[in-house]
């Protein structure tokens, strides 16, 4: 998958290190690249968080601001979660709209951090049907090495951790921290000729077949998943996948969220 | 839109509808419905209506896109503004973007891409009328259409989802299932079994996860079971339709495959009775091969096809007198 070219060379390569266990970069097919979280680091933005991961650079943004809600939903607040896949992070992201790859992880994110509840949006509401708060959840990335999946859904929920409401500024009463309730986490694996690593890098990105990401809970409960790539995953490989990822998100969620 | 039932699933383990809760909706398809497209189906679920239509192996444009070594798949999944309660805006949306992507990267495992290098095989999914679960009702008809298209492929692929209500696990869910569940949970599966489609959004164990594709599983192997019948259907007539029953139209077929001339791959082309006719063309054929030297069949065959047409257009009424006499 991806766009990069990338020769059979360097596909037979990384196949070939597979067989024998091992990764371009010396990780074991179980092992997360380092993770380096800053929060707070936009004093404009109601919350935000820059994160590395390996070299990975990734800055999600919080805003909020007072808007409509939808009619079906007329008593909570909205969440919009959009991914600029900028041409500074890589030379063949281009400039201009969102095309369907960062459309699919921004939506990825999205219904892991809406779906597992993690912002209480009944408290969002400021008049029923008339006015609530709007969260922009915006992920610029600023360098791709790989799996920007997953530093985006990390980036996110660090982010809305540190986020505050602003109601003095809009004439909504006081500022009040957002209202978070879970930390989903996601953990994206790739499957390169029949195994399973977890964190892919760029090279592995583009040449796996099928990259399946899982967002997990604090009680360990899914609430997003996606399959993405060309190939085709059996439900054995699958369940392996989910059962991992949740229990490496509990790493995750323990040494670079809890302590936000 | 309608308000949350109190109670999804009754005290005799029926849903709203009357089903069971691993019962899917009533499904009909239809194949080659449409006069221009390949390959087409319209498919209804439940209330779903779903039109998918296949154009191509075609010509790619613009080139730059093209694949060397295979074809590329192009999937459209498109709702039509009228196609839900409040009319949508047409054109693409995120949701139609992505959904768009994930469809297509659910049938390039079965798909024999590498057969068509350069070319470009068009997929377009048009749901009508959407009433939860349109993108799988999209890939069971787009896997009909490319299969009506003779587009070459493993297998076909079924698609169908698994959801939560009630704390339960449900196969097939219908608009207020989608709604107010807890969990909805796509996948599609070919017929070896493997999952080419999988998202999942809610809340769910991983238990109930491992439910959900059993379920997902047996849904799927049903809408296979619909899917081969309507195919058997309609390729059992053409059978029909095709292979002459009259003993002396069979011979005539049978020798004239017999006969050597590469060329003469048309089973209308003349009968063997015409013998002077046949010399005279095999003749012309044979000069212009000669002649040209040249891998440009196409061209001949062309000029081949039309000089037996006429042929066959002028003496078939006498072919007719003769058989008779």
């Amino acid at each position: 998958m991806g766009n990069e070219v990338m020769s059979i060379l360097k596909k037979d390569y990384i196949y070939n290190l597979m067989l024998k266990g091992k990764r371009e970069d010396g990780r074991t097919f179980d092992e997360i690249r380092n993770i380096d979280i800053r929060t707070n680091v936009i004093e404009k933005a109601e919350g935000s968080a820059w994160i590395k991961l390996g070299e990975t650079e990734i800055l999600v943004g919080v805003k909020l601001q007072v808007g409509s809600p939808f009619p079906d939903s007329a008593g909570e607040g909205v969440i919009i979660t959009s991914m600029e896949l900028n041409p500074i992070a890589s030379p063949d992201f281009e400039a201009g709209p969102p095309k369907e790859k960062a459309i699919e992880m921004a939506r990825v994110t999205d219904r892991g951090i809406r779906e597992s509840g993690a912002i209480d949006l009944s408290k969002l509401c400021i008049t029923e049907g008339e006015e609530v708060w709007i969260i922009f959840i915006d992920i610029h990335v600023l360098n791709n090495t790989g799996n920007i999946q997953d530093a985006a859904s990390l980036g996110a929920i660090a982010a809305l951790l540190t986020a505050t409401v602003p109601g003095e500024r809009e004439g909504r009463g006081e500022d009040r921290p957002l209202p978070i309730r879970d930390m989903p986490v996601s953990v994206t694996l790739v499957d390169i000729g029949g195994e399973l690593m977890v964190d892919p890098d760029l090279d592995e990105e583009t040449v796996c077949d099928t990259r399946i990401t899982i967002v997990s809970n604090q009680d360990g409960s899914i609430s997003g998943m996606q399959k993405s790539g060309d190939g085709a995953l059996t439900e054995e490989k699958l369940l392996k996948a989910v059962a991992f990822a949740c229990q490496k998100a509990s790493e995750l969620r323990e040494t670079h969220l809890l302590n936000i | 839109m309608s308000d949350k039932p109190e109670k999804f699933i009754d005290e005799n383990g029926l849903r709203l509808d009357g089903r069971r809760v691993d019962e899917i909706r009533p499904m009909k398809m239809e194949i080659g419905v449409l006069s221009r497209a390949d390959g087409s189906c319209y498919l209804e679920w439940g209330k779903n209506k779903v039109l998918a239509a296949v154009y191509g192996p075609r010509e790619l444009h613009p080139r730059r896109l093209q694949k060397a070594d295979s074809a590329l798949i192009r999937y459209r999944y498109n709702m039509a503004a009228f196609s839900v309660e409040d009319r949508i805006r047409p054109g693409p949306s995120r949701r139609s973007i992505e959904i768009s992507k994930v469809s297509r990267e659910a049938f390039e495992p079965v798909v024999l891409t590498h057969l068509y290098p350069g070319a470009v095989i068009d997929v377009f999914a048009e749901v009508l009328q959407a009433d939860a679960g349109t993108r799988t009702a999209a890939i069971n008809a787009a896997s009909m259409a490319l299969a009506d298209a003779g587009i070459p492929m493993k297998g076909l692929v079924s698609a169908c989802a698994a959801g939560k209500v009630d704390g339960q696990m449900i196969l097939d869910l219908d608009k207020a299932e989608d709604n107010f569940g807890d969990a909805d949970i796509p996948m599609a599966i070919t017929s070896e079994g493997e999952i080419t489609l999988l998202q999942m959004d809610g809340d769910i164990t991983q238990e109930e996860f491992k439910k959900a594709i059993e379920m997902c599983k047996e849904g799927c192997r049903q809408i296979l079971e619909l899917q081969k019948e309507t195919l058997k259907n309609k390729f059992a007539k053409l059978d029909e339709v095709e292979i002459p029953d009259e003993e002396e139209d069979v011979s005539a077929l049978v020798e004239s495959t017999l006969e050597p001339s590469e060329e003469e791959e048309e089973s209308d082309i003349p009968k063997i009775e015409d013998a002077e006719e046949d010399i005279i063309d095999d003749d012309e054929i044979d000069d212009k091969s000669e002649d040209e030297e040249s891998d440009y069949e196409d061209v001949e065959i062309v000029e081949g096809e039309s000089s037996f047409e006429d042929v066959d257009e002028a003496e078939s009424p006498e072919d007719e007198e003769e058989e008779t006499a």
